[in-house]
């Protein structure tokens, strides 16, 4: 159905959007996600969608999106008979992943809902997870996604019905990395909201690839949010790839709790997209955690990224590190907010936090502001911004050796996103993100009309790139 | 090769040098040595085209039969001339093998010749690493990155030997050396030197030009070649130190 004319704000038809439609919303739920999806249209009645007036959306102006029309689904927006195939494929040379795909939110598969696999992982549908494993969805769902942090979480935590739901019992290390890909392609401006639940027990290992791509150029808002438990000693290797379109806002909300000896990697790539929020919670929920927030952003004409961080250190002797890079061109525009919380008993806390940005032109813009809040006395913090132009030294040197400008500037900005891409630990995946990252900044890569990683040119060589292992 | 003819530079708006005149042909080595703040890094950043600081108000840079200030810094490295940096600059996330690989490639480009093989490329590394007695764990790093005071000195001596140019301009490539580095980095030098390219040194101390042996010797002061010779002129200077000279202006 079509919501938000000119006449109604967006805010109310969403409320009465819920309060019509809530057979279809409530189908497959527990009475607990009843209660916890009223606790939230509750919290969003109050609060609205976030407005500049707030400290952490004073940089991001949401109206355009708020005010465009958009067609909103309670049921999948395409027949079971779709060839996925067909809209879209996932081409990393070498990368081999369990690939699971949301059409505009929606889980699709060929080979039903759910699969559990031998060492008794089980990924699929959110929506079926929760008519087969509605305990597990009912301890989880809308648990560590609080309503207060925005307008968004709360009215996805009340409106989402489908996602990925991901499962990884107790001592299981998964080798093959799997990649979540949220397509979005449709022939009406839409407004999407998906939530994915990932679960690790204790002593358990997975990477996870969160790919979020737009197949055309229609006008998009995709609410997601993304709940990540880490068990007791388990890892988690995340990485956010997207390459959405100039049209698109994407609100990408992802809370992570650790608990105790625990580790995360968290890498947000951003390639292109029109406006993009980024929204880290990291909760370190038990002793000797260790978290490391990262993101790169390379975005020209009027492209906008957000990237929040919040880092809670609730337990002692854990370590945070961020590090957060953009280059930014045109009249491109990036936000970074860090906010790091030590809480009383949290000792031996050692939390970093560093943003850096390279702007191109006198146009673009960057607010960078870091929060340390810190109430225990026995810790390590620190943070710094910088945003800058080429270091004119440097250029000098390169061109002296008989680089042109253009290929000067490129090795320097490419040095300067490769400390974030370095630590990208599944290998294919690094390479072609390297890769893209020298495509994006020599202006050969734009929206794909396949994936963020698929780009058309792929077979072309890099030309200031020799890789001495291949050699 | 080189025809520097009434040069006159400034630094906003503060003429540094004034009125300097020389002539490098193929086949010679030059040193240029003064006392601090005479122009000879200034000389030497003109010569390779640093822009944005140096204006240069009168005269003219001739580079063979070519008005080389007339050149972007880029063309002129690869009609040839070479700048070793008295403060080599640091490239994090550039590997050497990168930057070398690149530049060569621009150059033969530049020159109507192909790119460089993989094969050929490896071999060229090996030679001039050998030259210098630089690691391989080296040239995988990021330019200059966490180097030392030898190796960043060391790292411009093999970018020489890589890019072969016809006239090497050494800004103080002594500065900063021990006697082993000195020695390594003067033998390569003195190994590069060939009937068709130059070299101008420039350098404080007479030390250096032991083990790189000048046809000949200015001495730079005020912005101007004040006295030129043969090597004898290097220990004369060594000896008495510069305040005779002064005197002599």
């Amino acid at each position: 159905m079509e919501i938000a004319t000119n006449n109604i704000a967006l805010k109310d038809q969403m409320i009465r959007l819920f309060e019509d439609n809530q057979a279809s919303i409530f189908q497959n739920d527990t009475p607990e996600i009843i209660t916890r999806r009223k606790k939230a249209i509750d919290a969003f009645k109050l609060n609205g969608f976030p407005h500049s007036k707030l400290e952490n959306w004073r940089n991001t102006d949401l109206k355009q999106t708020l005010e465009a029309p958009y067609n909103y689904y309670f049921e999948p927006t395409f027949k079971d008979e779709i060839n996925l195939k067909q809209i879209f494929q996932c081409n990393i040379p070498h990368l081999e992943t369990d690939m699971f795909t949301q059409l505009n939110g929606w889980f699709i598969s060929d080979n039903g809902p759910l699969k559990k696999s031998t060492d008794d992982v089980i990924i699929g549908s959110l929506n079926a997870a929760m008519e087969v494993y509605p305990e597990l969805i009912s301890q989880h769902y809308g648990k560590i996604a609080e309503d207060k942090k925005s307008g968004f979480v709360s009215l996805n935590n009340a409106f989402a019905t489908d996602g990925i739901f991901i499962w990884v019992p107790d001592n299981v290390t998964v080798n093959i990395p799997m990649q979540m890909v949220n397509i979005i392609h449709h022939d009406k401006d839409i407004f999407i909201q998906n939530h994915n639940l990932i679960i690790l027990g204790k002593n358990s290992k997975l990477q996870l690839v969160q790919c979020d791509d737009s197949v055309d150029h229609q006008r998009s808002l995709v609410n997601t949010v993304t709940e990540v438990f880490v068990g007791e000693n388990s890892s988690l290797d995340h990485y956010k790839l997207q390459n959405k379109n100039n049209n698109s806002t994407l609100i990408n909300s992802v809370f992570f709790n650790l608990e105790r000896d625990a580790r995360l990697t968290t890498n947000a790539i951003t390639l292109n997209g029109g406006l993009i929020r980024n929204e880290h919670y990291v909760k370190l929920n038990g002793e000797n955690c260790e978290a490391n927030v990262m993101g790169v952003y390379l975005v020209d004409k009027t492209q906008h990224v957000d990237n929040q961080v919040f880092i809670d250190h609730a337990y002692p002797n854990c370590y945070s590190n961020e590090l957060f890079k953009g280059i930014l061109d045109d009249s491109a525009r990036a936000v970074f907010n860090g906010h790091i919380l030590v809480r009383r008993d949290a000792q031996k806390t050692n939390a970093f936090q560093n943003n850096k940005n390279i702007l191109l032109t006198d146009k673009a813009i960057v607010n960078a502001q870091p929060f340390l809040e810190i109430y225990a006395d026995d810790v390590k913090c620190s943070h710094g911004a910088t945003v800058g132009q080429l270091d004119e030294t440097a250029m000098f040197y390169l061109r002296s050796r008989g680089i042109s400008v253009e290929n000067s500037r490129l090795l320097l900005m490419y040095a300067f996103a490769a400390e974030v891409i370095n630590h990208i630990k599944i290998v294919p995946l690094k390479t072609r993100i390297d890769d893209m990252v020298k495509k994006r900044l020599r202006g050969e890569l734009s929206i794909c009309e396949q994936c963020v990683l698929h780009c058309s040119t792929m077979e072309q060589e890099v030309k200031f790139d020799i890789d001495m292992s291949k050699v | 090769m080189l025809s520097i003819k009434n040069l006159h530079v400034s630094i906003e708006g503060k003429e540094i040098i004034r009125g300097l005149e020389l002539e490098v042909k193929a086949g010679e080595v030059h040193a240029i040595m003064g006392p601090n703040g005479t122009g000879k890094s200034t000389l030497a950043g003109v010569i390779a085209g640093r822009d944005g600081i140096y204006e240069v108000t009168e005269g003219e840079v001739c580079y063979n039969g070519k008005d080389l200030l007339e050149l972007p810094i880029e063309d002129r490295a690869r009609e040839g001339i070479f700048l070793g940096f008295q403060y080599p600059v640091e490239i994090p996330g550039v590997s050497i093998t990168n930057f070398m690989r690149t530049a060569i490639n621009e150059i033969r480009q530049y020159k109507g010749l192909e790119q460089v093989s993989a094969g050929e490329f490896l071999k060229q590394m090996d030679e001039a690493k050998k030259l210098v007695g630089i690691h391989s764990k080296l040239t995988n790093r990021s330019v200059n990155e966490g180097f030392s005071g030898g190796e960043k000195k060391k790292n411009e001596i093999f970018q020489m030997a890589m890019l072969k140019p016809e006239l090497a301009i050494l800004d103080e490539t002594d500065s900063g050396l021990d006697i082993d580095a000195l020695k390594i980095v003067a033998k390569g030098v003195t190994s590069l030197r060939a009937k068709d390219n130059a070299t101008i040194v420039i350098t404080h101390y007479q030390r250096l030009l032991d083990y790189i042996v000048p046809d000949f010797v200015h001495v730079l002061f005020d912005g101007r070649i004040v006295k030129s010779g043969g090597k004898e002129l290097a220990l004369e200077l060594e000896a008495k130190g510069y305040d005779w000279l002064k005197a002599e202006v």
